[in-house]
């Protein structure tokens, strides 16, 4: 390989946004027919390095090179002309087409559709007999899973003949079987020559599918080794700055009495699909119960149930007096009452009001709390101050009240949110994926916390589609699957295979 | 009610329809690539008169046609300024351009003419006359047939053919030409348009620019053909009539036409009490007739009649991500 020249070589690039510099002085080397990975925390600036690369950003300084020419890159047009192929974290498909349209779109053979289609369909069969990818080309987007619209996106790329893959993030939304289907397709790739960059933050990939990774820290490159010469702890190292602990600090779960008792709960949502359907769950004091699954099989609306903010039939007991499921008597504010709080899913549309400050945020759904009251009016040197002392207890960064949500990282952002919630001490705490775009320094502490609650006795339910944070952070797992709970296991005595059958329904 | 009287009722539908067809597959170009057009109403009044003024002037209808063609455009043009360059807000745009139309027309119009806000009245080759088809006396002996050939189908002006003919084609151009997929792909989606290697602002602009034609003919129609000069506010709200019209249609080409027919028909009943007496034995006020459009379409955006799904990147300007 010695004198082959790399499929993709970059020269000092450096680009910055205002004062913030995202990319600084990066150089790269890819050999064609490899896996390269690029691992860092969010926010590192892999992202920003490969739109430079796809030609969304230009780079305010540097050069690249693919196959060893010199190549300008000032917009997508090029990069697709550069035979650089793009599969986005989230897919850019228009999801009211069919499979075959969203393919031509953009390389259409001239102005009619009907021999672009034609011609299409045939090349997409040889490519799906070529590459073992098969989907149907008349599907429309929004029936496929995500699993088929993720193969669509990368037969996007093949049908532009692009040589260069690059993937980012490509297993957020996939269960571990079709991760691993996806990284047989990617191996395959390889096998006829292409040459694939893989963008991840997570270092089992990592380990599993690349020839070469590439460690980003704050805008830098701080490595590139080659990953049989490596270990996740000295990526994690690598990636952070500081040594990490990739397993949750724990000891044995000692569960006490009931918190929560759900019977037979159903939900079913507004287009009148049952989306929960007849769950008996129970959550002690003092123990961790991790709800693993896919998303979309009724974890949601589990969390926005005890959350109360969906309405269900059924029973459920907090600390074993029964709880309201519908009406008026089940909203945040009566759930907050009965010492249930909740860290929802989606931090930034049910968490956080993006544009209002940290202490705005902070008082939300506490903001009758009797201390933040003056006369009829709010507290608000009050709120601030308790903010300002929650966020230093949470580390949070910077630990400005005055912020607004959305100028803190995500990492940050979710720590606001655990704070309000950790500290009100409730009884039950509901956790919705706790370090979705969190990165690994605060996943730490994240984790930690939860920990910690659960150790002062209370009881944690915790929802997550990453299954290895179920089974580090959990004491007992149950999976759910099409709205029932396929099992149940302690964490001490299942894996991640297991678990992984019972994700995708396979009752062993 | 007799059958000459029906045909004239269908003849007069046509003539209502006409106008708001146009308006609505220039709303349809428009929103189907993800741009909100409330302005199709001020576009109108603004080409019907410009196009009146030119043919005053001129003497010339398709110069006419042709000044309210680009009146129309260079609002569109506004629009696409305001709201595909600098993603500004597409409803306060719309707005303004409403009453930028409404103020400037008859402030030109006393300004050339001092007739109080109107154009003369056009006569001769200043206004579109109707077109009678080939054998069109010596056909309109035959029983049904005939009148149906005379009346309705024969005598309408150049407009009228060109408005119909264009549910046909635009239907071709969006569902089966290049152009179409990606003018469809970023009213959706405009993320996949913009990876897939083709400019956004690019086709928003395009598909803004057939909007300010379509409009524009629409407006000509109106002051040219309909009516024989323009007078203040002769839109008359057919601008939003042609919205109500889409969203009835659910953006789609031939249930355009099937809306704005039926939309024209209630104008056409409007203009003959007469003949809503004779059918249901009942006087109906004109004004309830004349509220009908906006009344079906906020049923069918209550989704009492199926359910009216906008383009989903309708109304926002598009921001790269990263």
């Amino acid at each position: 390989m010695g004198e082959q020249a790399p499929a993709i070589e970059l020269k000092g690039i450096s680009k910055a946004f205002g004062p913030v510099q995202a990319n600084k002085d990066i150089s790269i080397r890819v050999m064609p027919g490899t896996i390269h990975g690029i691992i860092g925390e969010n926010g590192a600036g892999k992202s920003t390095l490969m739109s430079i690369l796809y030609g969304f950003y230009k780079a305010d300084k540097g050069e690249i090179f693919i196959s060893g020419q010199k190549t300008e890159i000032p917009d997508s047009q090029a990069a697709i002309a550069a035979g650089i192929g793009m599969v986005f974290q989230h897919f850019k498909l228009v999801e009211n087409f069919t499979v075959l349209e969203n393919i031509i779109l953009g390389a259409e053979d001239g102005g009619l559709l009907t021999p672009s289609l034609a011609k299409a369909r045939k090349t997409l069969l040889e490519l799906e007999h070529e590459y073992g990818l098969n989907v149907d080309p008349d599907a429309v987007i929004e029936e496929l899973g995500v699993g088929m619209q993720q193969r669509v996106e990368i037969l996007k790329a093949l049908y532009r003949q692009a040589d260069i893959l690059i993937l980012d993030e490509p297993t957020g939304v996939l269960t571990p079987a079709e991760a691993d289907q996806l990284f047989r397709i990617l191996d395959r790739l390889r096998e006829e020559g292409k040459t694939i960059i893989l963008i991840t933050h997570k270092l089992r990939e990592i380990m599993e599918a690349t020839d070469t990774v590439s460690v980003m820290r704050r805008g830098e490159m701080t490595a590139t080794v080659k990953t049989a010469d490596t270990s996740p702890a000295e990526l994690a190292e690598l990636m952070v700055g500081r040594k990490v602990l990739l397993r949750v600090d724990k000891t044995s779960a000692q569960p006490g009495d009931v918190v929560l008792d759900i019977k037979d709960l159903r939900v079913v949502d507004d287009k009148g699909v049952e989306r929960i359907k007849g769950i008996d769950l129970q959550v002690r004091a003092g123990e961790i119960v991790g709800i693993a699954g896919v998303a979309g099989n009724g974890q949601s609306e589990l969390l926005e149930v005890l959350g109360g903010y969906a309405d269900a039939t059924g029973e459920v007991r907090v600390n074993g007096q029964p709880l309201e499921l519908s009406g008026k008597r089940s909203d945040g504010r009566a759930r907050r009452a009965r010492g249930i709080a909740h860290v929802p899913e989606d931090r930034q549309r049910e968490g956080l009001i993006m544009d209002f400050s940290a202490w705005e945020n902070t008082a939300f759904g506490y903001h009758r709390d009797p201390d933040y009251q003056s006369g009829v009016l709010l507290n608000n040197t009050a709120i601030r101050a308790d903010t300002e002392e929650k966020m230093g207890r949470f580390d949070v960064r910077p630990p400005n009240p005055a912020l607004a949500a959305k100028n803190f990282s995500g990492g940050n952002q979710q720590k606001i949110v655990l704070a309000r919630e950790i500290e009100r001490n409730p009884d039950l705490l509901l956790v919705g994926q706790p370090t979705r775009g969190v990165d690994i320094g605060a996943i730490e502490f994240i984790h930690q916390q939860i920990v910690a609650l659960r150790d002062k006795g209370k009881a944690v339910l915790l929802v997550s589609v990453e299954l290895e944070e179920i089974l580090a952070l959990s004491d007992r797992v149950a999976v759910m699957f099409d709205g029932h709970i396929m099992g149940e296991r302690l964490s001490a005595e299942t894996d991640e295979k297991e678990l992984g059958l019972l994700m995708a329904g396979v009752n062993a | 009610m007799d059958f000459l009287t029906f045909i004239q009722l269908l003849d007069s539908t046509v003539r209502l329809a006409t106008p708001l067809l146009l308006a609505c597959l220039a709303g349809l170009f428009s929103e189907r690539a993800g741009i909100f057009d409330i302005g199709l109403e001020g576009k109108m009044l603004a080409a019907a008169f410009f196009s009146a003024a030119i043919a005053a002037v001129t003497g010339s209808v398709w110069l006419g046609l042709l000044a309210g063609i680009a009146s129309s455009m260079a609002f569109s043009l506004l629009h696409g300024v305001a709201s595909i360059t600098f993603r500004g807000n597409q409803l306060i745009s719309g707005v303004a351009i409403n009453f930028l139309a409404a103020g400037l027309t008859v402030l030109i119009a006393q300004d050339w003419f001092s007739q109080g806000g109107r154009t003369p009245s056009l006569m001769g080759g200043a206004r579109f006359e109707p077109i009678i088809l080939p054998f069109a006396d010596s056909l309109g002996g035959i029983p049904v047939f005939g009148p149906i050939y005379r009346e309705l189908i024969s005598g309408h002006s150049i407009l009228v053919y060109v408005a119909f003919a264009m549910v046909p084609l635009t239907w071709w151009i969006l569902f089966r030409t290049r152009f179409g997929l990606r003018l469809r792909a970023v009213g959706e989606n405009p993320a996949a348009v913009d990876t897939a290697g083709v400019s956004v602002v690019g086709l928003r602009y395009a598909a803004v620019i057939i909007c300010g034609v379509l409009c524009g003919i629409a407006g000509a129609y109106l002051s040219t053909a309909l009516q024989a000069g323009f007078v203040k506010d002769m839109s008359a709200g057919r601008g939003f009539i042609a919205l109500a019209a889409l969203i009835f249609a659910k953006w789609r080409p031939w249930y355009a036409l099937y809306a704005t027919l039926l939309f024209g028909l209630f104008g056409a009943l409007e203009t003959r009490p007469d003949v809503i007496e004779a059918l249901f034995g009942l006087k109906v006020q004109g004004a309830l007739l004349g509220a009908l459009p906006y009344v079906m379409t906020v049923i069918i955006l209550a989704g009492f009649v199926g359910k009216a799904i906008p383009p989903r990147a309708g109304g926002e300007p598009y921001v790269k991500e990263r």
